[in-house]
């Protein structure tokens, strides 16, 4: 059984710009990633690459052992990644549900011949969504907002609702573009717990961008940090917390001087 | 047995209106023409306004382009309805075989309405915001230029002498029609999507939505009901020319959507009404009219630019939910999308 | 050969004028991301203003003097009419979704030519508004009875027709010049790419918005000077076919680009002319709408466009 997700040397290129440098990663089913580094870091761009809004300049993506390279987001989609997005982007002028139940379409088999005469198998269908939508939606605590304009949310409920309707895809990989951004720490908590439990839950993987590192490093059972879209670190989050690239590019290298700690030996081709 | 009387009962208004429809023509043709065809000409525009709303309101795109979807379905049913105009089914009589070649050339216009909408939108939805209107308008305009230079569709005098086909039967049951497609397709997964790509383009297809695809659909569906539109108009008025449908039209198909309010098909119904009526109430103004239109046109968008109904609908009043609540079982026609299952659930946000 | 020239003799003379009004479109395009539906719509009035304004004069016979005092009045006049229509119509619509300004840009359009179709309310000094009969532009200027053209090559090119060339590409390079020499074209090139961070960086958008306006509506008024001088017959409606051609030329050469509604203008113009000469005229304005299509399916940005990706 192939990994559901394997990103092979990924590069992006935005005309001079290197944004990303051969990215890799392979995710095991069930695996919690965390992707870290500065801002501009590429971290973004890397779930872009991998979700086919950019089509990457060089490298691979395969999605279940099938390369994607070529393939529409929608595409990518059906195939089983998810994703949320830094803004929020939910369907503001519609509800909880129907924010939700949009997504379960991904796998709809019925088309606009059924929905316009209404048959039977378009029936049973929207009630099956209709189902499915309300379980997510309750799994992410989000019932008593159901019916609700997804725009008139609290903020803290906006960004689980995006996680709900990614969900409601049914990913084999939800990629999660900062999901605790600006959220308070008793929000956050109750965020890490909720995503192991997605995990556990519907075993799926889950790739996390995050900033926070309490977050990052609360969640993910492994790591990798970007900066100036090159991958500089990988490992546990123990071996990331100390690791002085890792210092450096985020607090700089009079940080590391004042600590006394040693300078690791760059390869220039990086800044 | 409960579902027989379902699907009779969502038969009704037709069985029942059909024939309302039918006396009220006939009294109206002899007392007075003029207001006949008033009348028809304003369940014509609840067909285009509804129509073009489905991709200008509940997709968000701007299309620019339904005159010339019209002009298709207007000239396909002419030259069927000019063609069989002597036929006689021996066993129907002439009166029906023409309401029978009258149907059959309906349901053509849509057809090839439809298959040019197809071709329209392939290449054209790839485009956004403006660029798409410019481009819907162009193909607009170079449709009803290829009418304009073809002999065999009467280039600029255009097809005359059509049967007078067209009354408050046919125009009746297709604005219900075009009412109840526009309905089903709100309540439906595939609705969904389109607001989706209304909504936020890019979250709908990072959500499996396949946005072009989905936008062509909703312009082919549209593009069909505007090319019935246009077969009706054409055999009301008993004429077919090019100067009938150019971008001035489709533009004025525009103004009715945006007054009613982008994705309201209660907006659009009741602004197709409102504006027909009153173009009408304006006509001894005659040259005035137009002005008025313009400048009734600027205050709305300075002043009201959601329209009249936003994107409400009448059924999202409270009574109308209570009277179309249906048993908690399969979703059914008069599902409405944020429907309340049972009494005691509250709609809306809790405190 | 002699047909090839006449055809591209006229196609740059068509050309020019495409070129001037689409330079109202880019540039009106580039500060407000707005297609200006009314602009046609202001080419026409200002082939009009100078109608009125060569009436008046009637007084003297055609002179130099005459008709660049005409040709002024109307930029002038024109001018005025975009400060209007931006300051009440558009501004108040700046932060509203780009779909109502359209509805609202089409609006101002219909009112400009409804009204001018109106009968007459006055008959003196002159009739307003003209009605819908087409009216016949003076000569405002006279180039003698003999020779009102000059052969070139066995080419006709009439005097007139030559000195509105000569005219708009006078105009194009002015504009060139205070688009690319001078603050307020920097201004207003700072304002086509970010309006807010341009505000902040203390340019009085609004104002500059205005002088963009003003600067396009004047362009059109010579335009329709230009060209109500080579064709005479004008009548309300003749500004939206052009406008929207202009608009075609202004796509083409990539929408936001000085340089490209320049370059876009002519390539239209003269399209059109080999076009519709070697093949069957009466496709005449399809050519255009096939242009944009194309260009818009294959080349969406135009020439000189610059491709903006949007940041997800």
């Amino acid at each position: 059984m192939s990994a559901p997700l394997e990103v092979d040397k990924v590069t992006m290129r935005f005309g001079g710009l290197k944004a990303l440098s051969e990215f890799t990663l392979t995710m095991q089913p069930g695996e919690l990633v965390g992707l870290i580094g500065p801002n501009g870091a590429g971290k973004t761009t890397a779930f872009n690459a991998i979700t086919g809004v950019y089509v990457p300049t060089e490298g691979e993506v395969k999605v279940a052992g099938a390369r994607v390279n070529d393939e529409k987001p929608h595409q990518i989609c059906a195939r089983g990644v998810a994703r949320t997005f830094q803004n929020i982007r939910l369907f503001k002028q519609l509800t909880a549900l129907d924010n939700v139940r949009i997504a379960c379409h991904a796998g709809a088999e019925s088309g606009f011949f059924d929905a316009l005469f209404l048959t039977g198998h378009h029936r049973s269908e929207e009630a099956r969504i209709l189902a499915r939508a309300e379980e997510y939606l309750e799994v992410m605590g989000l019932s008593h907002r159901r019916d609700e304009v997804s725009r008139n949310l609290p903020y803290g409920e906006q960004r689980r609702l995006e996680i709900a309707r990614a969900l409601a895809t049914g990913p084999k990989v939800l990629c999660l573009d900062e999901p605790a951004a600006g959220m308070n720490a008793a929000e956050k908590t109750d965020l890490m717990r909720l995503v192991r439990a997605i995990r556990d839950r519907f075993g799926l993987a889950v790739l996390l961008i995050e900033h926070d590192m309490r977050v990052a490093m609360g969640v993910s059972e492994r790591m990798m940090v970007l900066d100036h879209g090159v991958t500089i670190a990988e490992g546990k989050p123990e071996a990331i917390r100390k690791n002085p690239k890792v210092i450096e590019a985020y607090l700089g290298d009079a940080y590391l001087e004042e600590k006394h700690i040693a300078v690791p030996q760059q390869q220039e081709n990086s800044k | 047995m409960a579902r027989a009387l379902a699907v009779l009962r969502s038969f009704l208004p037709f069985i029942v209106g059909i024939p309302i429809l039918y006396v009220i023509q006939v009294f109206l043709g002899s007392y007075s023409p003029a207001l006949a065809l008033i009348a028809v000409t304003l369940f014509v525009n609840v067909v285009l306004a509804v129509s073009l709303n489905v991709v200008n309101g509940f997709t968000g795109q701007f299309s620019l382009g339904h005159a010339g979807f019209m002009a298709v379905g207007a000239y396909t049913a002419a030259k069927i309805t000019l063609a069989f105009s002597g036929l006689t089914i021996p066993v129907l009589g002439h009166a029906l075989t023409q309401q029978a070649v009258f149907a059959v050339a309906l349901s053509a216009s849509m057809f090839t309405a439809a298959i040019a909408g197809f071709l329209v939108g392939m290449p054209s939805l790839r485009l956004r915001g403006d660029y798409l209107a410019i481009v819907t308008l162009g193909f607009g305009e170079i449709i009803r230029s290829v009418i304009e230079n073809m002999k065999f569709l009467g280039q600029a005098t255009g097809l005359s002498g059509l049967p007078a086909r067209t009354n408050l039967v046919w125009v009746g049951i297709s604005a219900v029609a075009t009412v109840v497609m526009a309905r089903r397709l709100a309540v439906s997964t595939q609705g969904r999507a389109l607001f989706a790509i209304r909504e936020d383009e890019v979250a709908a297809e990072a959500m499996g939505v396949d946005t072009t695809g989905y936008k062509v659909r909703a312009f082919v569906i549209s593009a069909a009901y505007a090319g019935l539109a246009g077969a009706l108009i054409s055999h009301a008025i008993q004429l077919c020319t090019p100067r009938m449908f150019t971008f001035i039209r489709s533009i004025e198909v525009v103004v009715m959507v945006v007054l009613g309010g982008l994705g309201s098909i209660t907006g659009s119904v009741v602004a197709a009404c409102t504006i027909t009526i009153a173009l009408e109430a304006l006509r001894e103004f005659q040259a005035y009219r137009m002005v008025v239109y313009a400048l009734l046109l600027i205050i709305l968008m300075l002043t009201r630019p959601q329209g009249l109904f936003g994107t409400r609908e009448l059924w999202d009043l409270p009574i109308f939910r209570k009277l179309m609540r249906k048993p908690a079982v399969a979703g059914g026609e008069g599902a409405s999308p944020t429907e309340v299952r049972d009494d005691s659930t509250s709609t809306g946000g809790a405190a | 050969m002699t047909e090839f020239l006449q055809h591209f003799v006229n196609g740059l003379s068509v050309g020019t004028i495409y070129a001037l009004i689409a330079l109202g479109y880019t540039m009106v395009y580039g500060v407000l991301k707005l297609i200006n539906f009314a602009h046609g719509d202001v080419y026409m009035v200002g082939a009009f203003a100078g109608y009125y304004l060569g009436a008046m004069s009637e007084n003297g016979e055609p002179t130099l003097f005459r008709a660049v005092l005409v040709t002024l009045g109307s930029m002038i006049f024109c001018g005025l009419l975009g400060y209007t229509i931006e300051r009440f119509a558009y501004r108040p619509l700046r932060h509203r979704a780009r779909l109502t300004a359209l509805i609202t840009a089409i609006g101002v359009s219909f009112l400009l030519e409804y009204s001018f179709q109106l009968k007459p309310w006055f008959h003196h000094p002159f009739e307003f508004p003209p009605g819908p009969s087409p009216r016949f532009f003076p000569a405002l200027i006279d180039f003698g009875g003999e020779s009102p053209s000059i052969e070139f090559l066995d080419v006709t090119i009439p005097k007139i027709d030559l000195l509105g060339f000569g005219v708009a590409i006078a105009l194009m390079l002015l504009l060139q010049f205070i688009v690319y020499r001078t603050r307020f074209g920097t201004a207003m090139r700072a304002v086509s790419f970010d309006s807010q961070v341009a505000g902040l960086m203390g340019i009085p958008v609004n104002r500059i918005i205005s002088l963009t306006f003003m600067l396009g509506s004047a362009l059109a008024a010579a335009a329709g000077i230009i060209n109500a001088s080579s064709r005479p017959k004008i009548d309300p409606l003749f500004g939206l076919i052009s406008g929207l051609k202009a608009f075609v030329a202004a796509v083409l050469g990539g929408i936001g680009s000085v340089p490209g509604a320049m370059v876009g203008g002519l390539v239209l113009g003269l399209t059109e002319e080999f076009v519709a000469g070697y093949t069957d005229s009466s496709y005449r304005d399809a050519i255009a709408f096939t242009v944009l299509i194309l260009v818009l399916l294959v080349r969406p940005t135009g020439i000189f466009g610059r491709v903006t990706a949007e940041k997800v």
